[in-house]
């Protein structure tokens, strides 16, 4: 099971990648593994304001359906339509081909990207994962 | 891992669609220890088992199965079985994990006043199951059949051996009653060996497979297969309010057979009003599932419930059994949707089963 280092987690099991004050989120190989195949994912629309632990999608496996949490609060910029043909490239490519949507999201006072503080580290994330089994 | 009937039973090992196709393509290995195992002997086994089913036990020859039911006083469904005539005086029926309490308590009320004996045996077996187009070529080379009694020839090779069929014998050394049997709509092999043995019998079937496209394959797997299959699952399409009738099930109603039976009257009053249900296939013109308990609409209103749903990995489109209120063939014409949380997801009618093997 993978944990990049550089990404930020959620307990639901998302991840977040952040460029600057766009934010890339997808949901994680342990995840896709404990969902087993997904077979369709319904992702926000473009322009939709997403709130961080709020739903804002469903990802679809054979033996289940779960919600599809934002990590972070912003405008929904992109989604990755190669999903609705190929759902399965989340559970083969997680954090890369897999990802799901992109926030825009609001800066700091530094002009960083402003991201809820109760977002995991990648160590604090496969911790969580252990304790679950 | 995920747990069943009080089994910790795997529910998939990598791909559960992979483990679907391999097993459509070539072969798939399962462990279905769970199932329930009843031995029923003694001179009026077939007799007592006649009238404790819907089918007849007794017409099978030493070797045959037959696919059955066991239904209550009032034809409502308390398992479907699959019954083995291994010898003169012995059966053996197996029952699904959450009802072999049930079937063998029936079982052993029903064969009262026979002389016959009645045994839960499920602990003394376990089931690992062989199935797909590659199953019979894998197993050959570790499996020895005997002969089912002095005259019989017994099958000369594995590869003979008739669907629906079984007999004692011996893979990879160990003793097992071996059956053309399974649940997945594919040619196959279930091997009923001892638990001590399982193990040994697993990991040489796995390396005999391998060259041949075998892969383990879970519960999840098992589901589909058995869902493009058309095949009734316990809890979903069959339970203690339908007959064998709404299933689409008569058939195995042998109304014709000697001798009283449980639930007959209902069960013949129910043959002649015909089913309350109607089971139905669908396609789901979506990638969204049809899950268990969603309901069917036609032209907006509820029709009928999904029963099970599942992404059929070989027709590439979702798929669905449900029961619905009305004969299929009175919706012609009509619009077919399922409603999917909150959304009419569109769908059409299908007749069952969903996949058929070529012979």
């Amino acid at each position: 099971m993978s944990v990049p280092a550089e990404l930020h987690y959620t307990p639901e099991h998302e991840w977040v990648s952040v460029e600057g004050t766009s934010a890339s989120v997808g949901i994680t190989d342990y995840a896709a593994q404990q969902l087993g195949d997904v077979v369709y994912v319904s992702l926000p629309s473009l322009g939709a304001t997403v709130t961080a632990g709020e739903p804002c999608g469903e990802v679809e496996s054979v033996k289940s359906v779960s919600d599809l949490y934002s990590p972070v609060d912003g405008e929904v910029t992109e989604v990755n339509t190669e999903l609705e043909d190929d759902p399965s490239l989340v559970n083969a490519e997680p954090y890369t081909a897999g990802w799901m949507f992109r926030v825009r999201v609001a800066q700091d006072g530094n002009g960083d990207a402003a991201l809820p503080t109760d977002l995991l580290s990648a160590a604090e994330y496969e911790e969580l994962t252990k304790s679950a089994g | 891992m995920t747990s069943f009937a009080g089994w910790q039973m795997p529910l998939r090992y990598g791909s559960e669609m992979a483990e679907h196709l391999a097993v459509r393509r070539a072969a798939g290995l399962f462990d279905l220890s769970h199932m329930g195992e009843i031995v029923v002997t003694g001179p009026d086994a077939g007799a007592a088992l006649d009238y404790a089913l819907t089918g007849q036990a007794s017409a099978l020859s030493p070797g045959r199965a037959r696919y059955t039911m066991i239904c209550a006083e009032d034809g409502g469904v308390l398992d479907d079985l699959v019954v083995y005539r291994r010898g003169e005086q012995e059966f053996l029926v197996i029952a699904n994990a959450s009802n072999t309490a049930t079937v063998f308590g029936a079982l052993a009320d029903r064969a009262e006043g026979y002389d016959a004996a009645v045994v839960d045996a499920t602990q003394d077996y376990a089931l690992i199951a062989v199935q797909g187009p590659a199953a019979a070529g894998i197993l050959a080379p570790l499996v020895q059949l005997d002969p089912a009694g002095p005259e019989d020839p017994g099958w000369p090779e594995l590869g003979a051996m008739k669907y629906y069929a079984g007999a004692f014998g011996t893979v990879a050394g160990r003793e097992a009653w071996v059956a053309r049997t399974g649940y997945t709509g594919e040619d196959g092999f279930e091997l009923y060996c001892r638990p001590q043995d399982a193990e040994h019998v697993w990991t040489v079937v796995t390396a005999e497979g391998a060259g041949a496209g075998l892969v383990p394959a879970g519960l999840a797997a098992r589901d589909t297969l058995r869902l493009e299959a058309g095949m009734p699952l316990y809890g979903n399409e069959l339970g203690p309010d339908v007959t064998p009738f709404e299933a689409g099930l008569g058939r195995v109603v042998k109304f014709d057979k000697p001798g009283e039976f449980v639930g007959r009257e209902a069960l013949a009053a129910r043959a002649s009003a015909g089913p309350s249900r109607h089971l139905a296939g669908l396609t789901i013109e979506s990638r969204r599932i049809a899950r268990h308990g969603y309901p069917v609409l036609a032209d907006g209103r509820t029709c009928g419930t999904v029963t099970s749903g599942a992404p059929s990995p070989t027709l590439g489109v979702p798929i669905a059994m449900a029961y619905l209120d009305r004969p299929p063939a009175s919706l012609a014409g009509a619009v077919l949707a399922v409603g999917i949380r909150g959304e009419a997801v569109p769908a059409d009618l299908t007749d069952l089963p969903f996949y058929s093997r070529r012979r």
